[in-house]
C-alpha cells in the first residue's frame, strides 16, 4: 500500500485544488496514466500515477484544496493483498514529508543486525523517527540555513536527501538560473513572484527628491581624467550611495523568512535589468558597499551585458539582499516598485532632469532625481524608511565620500 | 627499497621493550605476562631479557595488582600494568575510578599517578560474552584518566612512550583483532617514532561524509571508504585515537566540511561514546548538518560465541556502506 500525494507542479506551488478524479476505487492504473485533474495557482493540470497499482482509496474530494505533500489517494501494488487498508486518515493536513514519492520503498522497520553472513544484504539499525509537525517541510539544518542566507523559498522544492529531505544540493540547484527559461516561462515566474509579493508583503512607499548638483559636477571633473572606457556613470554613484546607507540600516538588507527578518550576510545589491525579449532579471553585485567606484562601475556594466547576453552565475541570481530599479532612462519621474520576495526593500530611481528647486530661499534649476523606497512593513516602519532614504540623499551630496576606497 | 612487514603485536612489543631499556623505573606486571609470554604473546621473551623483577606475573586479582601499580606509580616507579581484557578490569574499577583517577584531585595536587594500564578489548576471537566486550567508552566517561585506542602500527609503538611520559593515569585499549594486523614499511624509523596522544587523525580525506571511528573498526571504515569511492562517494575517515580527552575540533571541522556524519563503533549503541560524539555534533555543528547523523554500533546483546553470530553482532563493512548511502540519500 502506498500514498499518492499532491505533487508540486511548479516551484511556487503551495497547494492544489482537486477538480476531478479520473479514476475510481478498484481501477488498475498504469505508470504515467492520468489519475486526477488539479487546479494549481496557475492552471489546471493532470496528475499522473508515478507507479502502477490498484486504486484502494480516494482521500480527497473534488473541490477540496490541500497543501503540496498531502496524501490524496492510497494505491496498492498489483500483487498486494487489499485487506491492509489503514484506518481513516485526515486528508486536509500535509504530512511532514513535503513530497512522498509513490514509488519509494516503505521505511525500514527497526531491526537488529542478525545476518548470519557478513556478506549478506546489509541491515542497519534504523530507529523510528518522529513524523514531525504537519506542514513543516523536511529540510536539513544546513539547507535551511543556506536558503535563509540566499533568500531562497523552500516551498515546493523537491528533496533528494534521506526521507525526501531538502538538502544543500537541492537549495543550491534551486538558486540556479534555468537554462530553459523562455519568455513565457519567465512571464509566469514573474507573475507568480509578484502576485506573492503583493499578496504577502504589506508594502509602504516613500519618495523624495534629491539634488544631484554636486554629484554631477564631481562626476564631470573625475571623468575628465579618466579614459572613455572607465568613465563612471551616475547609476554607479546611486548604487554606491544605497549600499553605504544599508550599512547604517541593516534592517532593509535581508530577507523575511520563517515569520521573521533575517539580515543578509553581506550587502548584495540586486540590479533590475530589463531584457530585450521582455521580462527582467535582478542579479546581484556582491558586497557593493566594499567596492571602489571604478570596480562597481565595471561590475554594473558587466552585469547588464551578461544579463542581456546570458552568462549570469548562479550565486548572482541566488542572493541579492535588496533590489534597485532604475527606470530613469525610460523617462519616468517616479517608480513605486514591488519588493522581490523574500527581500524586504526596493529602492527606485526615476529620470535625472534639471528641475526647479528652492535652495537657500532661491529658486534654482538643478539636476534632480526622485528616489523611492518600497519597504516591508512587517520589518520596518515609515520612520526608519524615511531615515534610510535621507541617508541616501545626504550621501549623494558628498560624492567624494562615495569614492572612498573601503 | 626492500619493505618489511610489521604487525601491530610487534609494534607494541617494540614499544614496551624500548620503554624497559630506556627507563629503569619502568616494569610490567599482570596475569601471564612473564612465563606465558602474554595472553596475546606481546611480552614473549621479556622474562628472559629483563628478568623477574621487571616482568612480574601476578595472581588473578585485578583489584590487587592495579592497586599495587597505583602505589608503585605514586612511589616514583613507571609501572605498565596489563589487564587481560577489558571485561576483567571491572574487578579493578574501584582502583581505577576511585583511586587512580582522583588522586591528584584528592591530594590537592600533591600526588599524581603516572600509571599505564594496557588491556585488550573487542570481539572477533570467539571468546564469548565475558571476554569480548568493548567497554572503553564507559571508561572514557571518567575525568582524570586518558583513554587511548591505538589502531595502527605507528600508534601501537608510539602511544606507549607518550603514555609513560604523562603524569596522570593512561589506559591503552588494544583491539584483539588488530594484533595480527600488518603494515609495510621501508625501515623501522618509519614506524618507531614518537606520536602525540591529543589529536584524532584523518586516515583518509574526503568531502562527502565523515566516518568517525577508532580501534578495530578503523580498518573496516577504511575498507568501506575505498568501496564508496567506486560509487563516487568520498568518505573522510577519522581515527579518534584518544577517546578521552576527545578531540572534538577535528571531528567538528570535518563535519563542517562534509555536512554528514556516520559514527562507527563496536560498543553498544545506548549511552555510548558514539552518542556523546553525535551530541557534540548536534550541539556545535547543527546548522552544518545536511542529513541526520547515523551510527553503526554493536547489537545490544552479550557478544555471542558462534562465529556467524559474533560477526553479526558487531559492525561490518556492509552496514557501514548502508549507513553512508542512507545519509547520502542514495536508496539502493
Amino acid at each position: 500500500m502506498f500514498e499518492v500525494t499532491m505533487p508540486s507542479l511548479g516551484a511556487d506551488m503551495e497547494e492544489g485544488t482537486l477538480i476531478d478524479w479520473l479514476v475510481e476505487v478498484g481501477d488498475s492504473v498504469e505508470k504515467g496514466e492520468a489519475i486526477a485533474e488539479v487546479d494549481t495557482q496557475k492552471s489546471a493540470l493532470e496528475i499522473e500515477a508515478w507507479s502502477a497499482g490498484i486504486v484502494r482509496k480516494l482521500l480527497v474530494e473534488p473541490g477540496e484544496t490541500v497543501a503540496v505533500g498531502t496524501p490524496i489517494a492510497l494505491f496498492s501494488a498489483e500483487d498486494e493483498a487489499a485487506e491492509e487498508l489503514p484506518a481513516e486518515q485526515p486528508a486536509s493536513t500535509a504530512t511532514a514529508t513535503a513530497s512522498v514519492q509513490a514509488d519509494e520503498p516503505p521505511a525500514p522497520e527497526p531491526t537488529v543486525s542478525q545476518t548470519a553472513d557478513a556478506d549478506a544484504a546489509p541491515t542497519i539499525q534504523t530507529q523510528s523517527q518522529p513524523t514531525g509537525k504537519p506542514g513543516r517541510a523536511r529540510v536539513s539544518p544546513a539547507a535551511r540555513k543556506l536558503a535563509g542566507e540566499r533568500g531562497i523559498d523552500l516551498t515546493g522544492l523537491k528533496g533528494s536527501g534521506p526521507g525526501g529531505a531538502i538538502t544543500l544540493a537541492d537549495v543550491e540547484q534551486a538558486g540556479e538560473p534555468r537554462a530553459s527559461d523562455t519568455p513565457s516561462e519567465m512571464r509566469q515566474a514573474i507573475a507568480a513572484t509578484m502576485s506573492r509579493a503583493n499578496r504577502d508583503i504589506p508594502h509602504y512607499y516613500l519618495g523624495t527628491q534629491i539634488s544631484l548638483q554636486h554629484a554631477t559636477i564631481w562626476l564631470e571633473s573625475t571623468n575628465a581624467t579618466l579614459p572613455m572606457a572607465q568613465r563612471i556613470v551616475m547609476p554607479t554613484l546611486l548604487i554606491k550611495a544605497v549600499a553605504l546607507a544599508l550599512e547604517k540600516f541593516p534592517e532593509m538588507n535581508g530577507f523575511y523568512v520563517d515569520d521573521g527578518f533575517r539580515q543578509g550576510s553581506g550587502i548584495h545589491v540586486g540590479v533590475a535589468v530589463s531584457l530585450r525579449t521582455g521580462g527582467l532579471v535582478a542579479p546581484a553585485i556582491h558586497d557593493a558597499n566594499r567596492l571602489s567606484l571604478e570596480r562597481l562601475n565595471q561590475a554594473l556594466t558587466d552585469l547588464v551585458a551578461r544579463s542581456r547576453g546570458g552568462g549570469l552565475k548562479r550565486a548572482e541570481f541566488a542572493d541579492p539582499t535588496i533590489t534597485i530599479t532604475n527606470l530613469g532612462d525610460q523617462g519616468v519621474d517616479t517608480v513605486f516598485g514591488v519588493i522581490y520576495p523574500p527581500q524586504v526593500a526596493l529602492v527606485s530611481f526615476g529620470n535625472i532632469a534639471v528641475r526647479p528647486l528652492v535652495q537657500d530661499g532661491e529658486l534654482r534649476a538643478l539636476p534632480c532625481v526622485y528616489a523611492g523606497l518600497s519597504a516591508d512593513h512587517r520589518v520596518t516602519d515609515g520612520r526608519r524608511g524615511a531615515m534610510f532614504l535621507n541617508k541616501i540623499k545626504s550621501l549623494l551630496q558628498k560624492p567624494e565620500k562615495l569614492a572612498r576606497i573601503p | 627499497m626492500n619493505q618489511t612487514t610489521v604487525t601491530y603485536r610487534e609494534a607494541i612489543k617494540a614499544g614496551l621493550a624500548e620503554a624497559l631499556r630506556s627507563d629503569d623505573r619502568v616494569f610490567i606486571m599482570g596475569e601471564d605476562v612473564g612465563r606465558y609470554g602474554g595472553t596475546y604473546a606481546v611480552t614473549m621473551g621479556f622474562l628472559e631479557e629483563f628478568g623477574e623483577a621487571r616482568i612480574r606475573d601476578t595472581p588473578l586479582s585485578e583489584s590487587g595488582f592495579v592497586g599495587a601499580g597505583i602505589g608503585a606509580a605514586m612511589g616514583g616507579m613507571r609501572p605498565i600494568v596489563e589487564v587481560m581484557t577489558v571485561n576483567f578490569c571491572l574487578l579493578a574499577l574501584d582502583q581505577i575510578v576511585n583511586t587512580a583517577a582522583t588522586m591528584r584531585h584528592m591530594s590537592g595536587g600533591n600526588f599524581s599517578v603516572p600509571l599505564v594500564i594496557r588491556m585488550a578489548t573487542g570481539a572477533g576471537r570467539q571468546l564469548a560474552a565475558q571476554h569480548s566486550h568493548s567497554l572503553e567508552g564507559w571508561l572514557a566517561h571518567i575525568p582524570g584518566i586518558k583513554i587511548l585506542t591505538p589502531a595502527t602500527v605507528t600508534d601501537g609503538y608510539g602511544m606507549l612512550g607518550a603514555a609513560l611520559a604523562d603524569p596522570d593515569p593512561v589506559l591503552i585499549f588494544e583491539h584483539v583483532m588488530l594484533y595480527n594486523h600488518k603494515e609495510r614499511y621501508d625501515s623501522p624509523e618509519d614506524w618507531q617514532r614518537p606520536v602525540d596522544i591529543e589529536k584524532a587523525a584523518i586516515r583518509r580525506e574526503g568531502g562527502d561524509v565523515s566516518l568517525i571511528t577508532y580501534g578495530g573498526c578503523l580498518w573496516k571504515a577504511l575498507d568501506a571508504a575505498e568501496q564508496l569511492s567506486q560509487e563516487g562517494i568520498q568518505a573522510e575517515v577519522i581515527d579518534l585515537r584518544v577517546l578521552r580527552p576527545l578531540d572534538t575540533r577535528t571531528i567538528l571541522d570535518s563535519v563542517v566540511k562534509t555536512n554528514r556524519a556516520v559514527i562507527v563503533e563496536e560498543a553498544w549503541r545506548s549511552g555510548s561514546l558514539s552518542a556523546e560524539i553525535g551530541m557534540q555534533i548536534a550541539e556545535r555543528a547543527f546548522y552544518d548538518l545536511d542529513a541526520p547523523i547515523q551510527r553503526v554500533c554493536g547489537a545490544e546483546v552479550p557478544i555471542p560465541y558462534p562465529k556467524h553470530l559474533e560477526d553479526a553482532a558487531v559492525p561490518q563493512v556492509p552496514q557501514i556502506l548502508a549507513a553512508v548511502r542512507e545519509v547520502m540519500g542514495r536508496h539502493v
